[in-house]
């Protein structure tokens, strides 16, 4: 099996299965309770706290564990409008995870405008649009830090500076990039920050949002002191140790795996690039994650050649809407301009911790193969 | 991508793929909009006194489109080959999913143009031998499928 989907989860590090099993049976108190045992997953739970920080380089009372990036995103979205009736504009991006595109749509019902910014072909947002935009009833602009589906990094510390000269809430969805690039929330202007400890090799079911000491947030669900009062319910403290381990190990590893897997992700598109004609990379050339190669071939679509990889044990993604589970093809590579077939055809490889160069490899040997074979089938195609 | 055996054999090795060179119908359906779309060339073995009775000797197509689309194309080529028109007028897009073991349901939609394709090119053929009146009669690509 060669796994080539990191953008959509990971594997769990085993490091970070062995620093959990203790939690589950032997330290296994409530850390609300006061005697011992409490204590020992208590001091489990404020271990973690400290290492997210010093990964966000944050302060420790700035994080708030989330059952994930979802409950992240919400949390900074409906929890700011909700606590708070004077500003009444909500400024997102078009390219957003749907966690945060659905939740904005939702806020609608209660009065709120949204508007999304453009991008342009690369998928980096358009900052004159969104300096017209913010303005004093702008209460909050959520871009994400990285596309999920491109890997395009946005300009997170310039959109900061804009949102701030109108005292308005900067909140990054950063799901695709903690863990994986440097990430410094003292010097970007993030005021809130959504993460989840599955896409960096950590459990599922487990993340946080980092809150900037000050902004103000209604909790979303109530009925407990935990978090801070902000997120009631007993915490998923093996969760939460995981997602620690996770940060500690991205701490050391962080720099050393980047290059790495940007070797990796290169060798792939020069590899295929040179074996297969007319494909187009999808993302920015250069300001773009280190393991994200989004393409788009021409004239085939992209669910029938997730089969045929996957009928070779090759797993990736794409953004056809075969694939979406609707019927619109993927509104990031849209709105970054692609026809629609192009966005139909296109693939995304997302490598990882456990790829190797073979990997890579059998990649390039097989992937012209397939494509060749659905091109002689495709009535676009005229060779 | 939940497809039965059937839909990923049809998939992974599709029947009667290509082009007809001097075909005598040609029919399209779909948009690569939607994400799907299917041209089928047909051999027609003509009956002057009963077009009805006209049989489709040689059949191929072309599909740009998802798993299922291939699968429905390679399927709906199977089915309507040596079959006379009045046959294949008959068909629907549940025949082929059905022989298909099922389609998600997502696809039946989308996905399942092959019989609507070779009506198309069964309305061509009509059309080019002057019998518009009879190519009238048959259904085709629909509307909302674009």
């Amino acid at each position: 099996m060669i796994y080539l989907d990191y953008n959509a989860t990971t594997p769990t590090d085993s490091r970070v299965v062995e620093a959990m099993l203790p939690y589950f049976h032997d330290i296994s108190a409530n850390p609300s309770s006061i005697h011992t045992a409490g204590h020992k997953a208590r001091e489990a739970l404020e271990g973690s706290r400290t290492a997210l920080a010093e990964l966000l380089k944050s302060r420790n009372d700035e994080i708030y564990f989330t059952s994930g990036g979802t409950e992240a995103d919400n949390t900074a979205i409906k929890g700011t409008s909700f606590a708070q009736d004077k500003r009444k504009k909500i400024i997102t991006s078009a390219i957003e995870h749907h966690a945060v595109l659905t939740t904005c749509e939702y806020m609608k019902k209660f009065g709120f405008r949204v508007v999304k910014v453009p991008v342009d072909h690369y998928g980096v947002v358009d900052l004159d649009f969104l300096e017209q935009e913010v303005d004093d009833n702008t209460l909050i602009v959520s871009i994400m830090h990285a596309n999920n589906e491109v890997g395009t990094i946005e300009p997170l510390e310039k959109i900061g500076e804009i949102v701030h000269r109108h005292g308005v809430i900067f909140h990054t969805d950063a799901v695709q990039t903690v863990g994986k690039i440097p990430i410094d929330v003292r010097t970007s202007g993030i005021d809130m920050l959504s993460l989840s400890a599955h896409k960096f090799c950590g459990p599922k079911g487990i993340g946080a949002l980092y809150v900037r000491k000050g902004v103000r947030f209604d909790p979303l669900s109530h009925g407990g002191h935990h978090e801070g009062g902000k997120r009631a319910g007993t915490e998923n403290v093996p969760g939460i140790v995981g997602l620690g381990k996770a940060c500690e190990i991205a701490l050391d590893e962080m720099s050393a795996e980047e290059k790495r897997i940007r070797k990796l992700r290169d060798r792939l598109w020069q590899g295929i690039s040179e074996r297969i004609p007319e494909l187009k990379l999808n993302g920015h050339p250069e300001k773009r994650l280190a393991n994200t190669l989004n393409v788009s071939v021409k004239y085939v679509e992209g669910e029938s050649m997730l089969l045929q990889l996957d009928a070779r044990g090759i797993f990736a993604s794409s953004g056809s809407a075969c694939t979406s589970g609707s019927l619109e093809a993927s509104h990031v590579l849209l709105a970054m301009g692609l026809p629609h077939d192009m966005a139909h055809g296109s693939l995304r490889f997302s490598c990882g911790r456990y790829n190797t160069e073979r990997d890579i490899d059998k990649v390039i040997e097989v992937f012209p193969g397939i494509v060749e074979k659905l091109r002689v089938m495709s009535p676009l195609y005229r060779p | 991508m939940q497809y039965s055996q059937k839909v990923m054999d049809h998939f992974m090795n599709p029947r009667n793929v290509g082009e007809i060179q001097n075909a005598d119908g040609v029919g399209t359906c779909g948009n690569p909009v939607c994400g799907d779309l299917m041209t089928f060339y047909v051999k027609i073995e003509p009956r002057t006194d009963n077009l009805d009775m006209a049989r489709i000797t040689e059949i191929r197509f072309k599909t740009f489109g998802c798993g299922a689309a291939i699968a429905v194309a390679s399927m709906a080529s199977e089915m309507a080959k040596g079959k006379t028109l009045s046959e294949v007028v008959d068909l629907s897009r549940d025949d082929v999913a059905d022989n298909l073991d099922g389609l998600p349901p997502v696809k039946m939609h989308c996905s399942n143009l092959g019989v609507q394709a070779i009506q198309e090119a069964l309305k061509d053929y009509l059309t080019k031998m002057g019998r518009r009146d009879l190519a009238s009669k048959i259904k085709g690509c629909s509307k909302e499928e674009h």
